[in-house]
């Protein structure tokens, strides 16, 4: 017998190395106790949060908790079915009720993971013959989507608009081409130019697809992403989105104005064929959605923290993922993973998590500590996580 | 429209600036297993190959192409 297993064997020897060391393993984390959305307990001590993609701190909020408990108690714990047969109830059809408004769209359709909305909409819509474009960064649900589906794929740099302009001018006119970009790029927390991107897109005939996961709720006037805020979200034709960051909770989204996308339900395999959002997590998120609406004093504060984060690491020596603060992530450039993980580790005993996020996660092999703020982050608390990062990398002489 | 040898002297140019093991670079030269590319490398040189060629090599051709004279074949057929 031949073991499927041991194609592994590199990765679980590298592992293990590292782990030998004494190192605590930095992605089998337990927290025992979440208190708020910034802090934990996680090994007995208190920690702050600054590794989740609960941007806008909505995962306490008393309306949302109290619009959970509601449903669980109306209708149920699961829906024990798929979209399209048993598994829509009014929660459902009120969560895309509110994020049409969110968006100010016509159309709105909630997936179980945004992992799924990916995979499901970009599978979908690019056919054989058809071109999907994508920034070589792109999320693993992007790529898997492209996967999945059988379209031609045509990768170009990250964040290229000319490496962009050129793959669409070479590919056949006549030809079906899907342009996917995201607005904030999770790894180093940088933005997409999407005014120039989706301008070049539409020149050359093609569609767009934006995958704004880590913007909605924070970017743009009212919280629709990076689109808005530069402009062109009326030339996107679907946005991408997520219930798992801003939200607050678990699922996935495409919201779009093209006259025919209901027909989606239909011929979109991952939205069919899996079962759909419990009812108390989809009147957590349709009720999280409709208080983003109104919550600039709130993305006016992430913004505050995040360039103070942003300066205060900088000053402190510390090699940054972005020259300026363009988003709520900000990622630490750690020399290699060994250090990385001895940084992770020194932060945690600080009472400090971070994300520690590594290859094939990262860009050009980069070991990054990624800290993601929160809304909820209080002055103080920011002021408290700088005083983390100058001990712990002191300690492991990442600064001097 | 170049011929095969001149897209193969061209091929063969763009490949040493990844070439840092200092391989003999020849048509049977695997790019995984004898230069050592990773995915990324990959990228940075298919992006390289395109913009000289003024071609698209979609990822879905890579996938088809192992050897240094395969990637050589389809400039040919790219650029005819």
């Amino acid at each position: 017998m031949i073991d499927l297993f041991s194609k592994f064997d590199p990765l679980i020897e590298q592992r293990e190395t590292l782990l030998e060391t004494g190192l605590t393993d930095p992605f089998n984390l337990v927290m025992e106790k979440v208190e708020s959305p910034t802090v934990a307990i996680c090994n007995g001590n208190r920690t702050i949060l600054l590794g989740t993609y609960n941007y806008m701190g909505m995962t306490f909020d008393p309306d949302v908790v109290a619009a959970g408990k509601q449903a669980l108690d109306e209708f149920g714990s699961g829906t024990t079915g798929s979209r399209v047969l048993n598994g829509t109830y009014a929660g459902h059809k009120a969560c895309e009720q509110a994020l049409k408004d969110f968006y100010a769209m016509d159309h709105a359709m909630v997936f179980s993971t945004g992992y799924q909305a990916n995979l499901g909409v970009i599978s979908t819509i690019a056919g054989k013959d058809d071109y999907i474009i994508l920034d070589i960064d792109s999320h693993a649900s992007i790529y898997d989507g492209c996967a999945l589906g059988n379209a031609q794929i045509v990768p170009f740099r990250h964040n290229d608009v000319d490496a962009l302009e050129k793959r669409l001018k070479r590919l056949p006119p006549e030809a079906g081409k899907l342009v996917v970009l995201e607005g904030v790029y999770s790894m180093l927390g940088d933005v997409a130019p999407l005014k120039e991107m989706v301008r070049v897109s539409k020149e050359n005939g093609a569609m767009v697809l934006v995958d704004e996961a880590h913007s909605m709720g924070f970017i743009g006037e009212h919280g629709r992403g990076v689109a808005e805020a530069q402009g062109v979200i009326d030339d996107v034709d679907f946005i991408i989105g997520t219930f798992s960051k801003s939200v607050g909770t678990v699922g996935g989204f495409c919201v779009s104005n093209h006259p025919k996308f209901e027909i989606l339900r239909l011929v979109c395999r991952p939205y069919v064929f899996t079962a759909s959002l419990p009812p108390s997590v989809v009147a957590t998120a349709a009720t999280s959605i409709r208080k983003l609406m109104d919550s600039a004093d709130k993305r006016a504060h992430l913004w505050e923290n995040s360039k103070r984060l942003h300066a205060g690491l900088r000053q402190l020596g510390f090699t940054l993922g972005t020259d300026e603060p363009q988003s709520a992530i900000i990622a630490v450039i750690m020399p290699d993973l060994e250090t990385g993980a001895a940084m992770w580790e020194a932060l945690l005993h600080e009472g400090l998590y971070v994300n520690l996020a590594r290859p094939p996660a990262t860009p050009a092999g980069m070991t990054l500590l990624r800290c993601s703020l929160c809304a909820l982050h209080s002055e103080d608390q920011v002021g408290e996580i700088l005083g983390m990062f100058a001990a712990a990398g002191r300690a492991t002489n990442c600064i001097s | 429209m170049p011929d095969r040898a001149e897209i193969s002297a061209k091929t063969l140019e763009l490949i040493e600036p990844f070439n840092k093991k200092g391989v003999a670079v020849t048509e049977a030269t695997r790019f995984a297993q004898d230069l050592e590319w990773d995915s990324l490398t990959v990228l940075d040189f298919v992006a390289n190959v395109e913009d000289d060629f003024d071609v698209i090599i979609t990822m879905n051709m890579q996938a088809e192409i192992e050897t240094v004279g395969q990637l050589i074949d389809a400039l040919v057929k790219l650029t005819a």
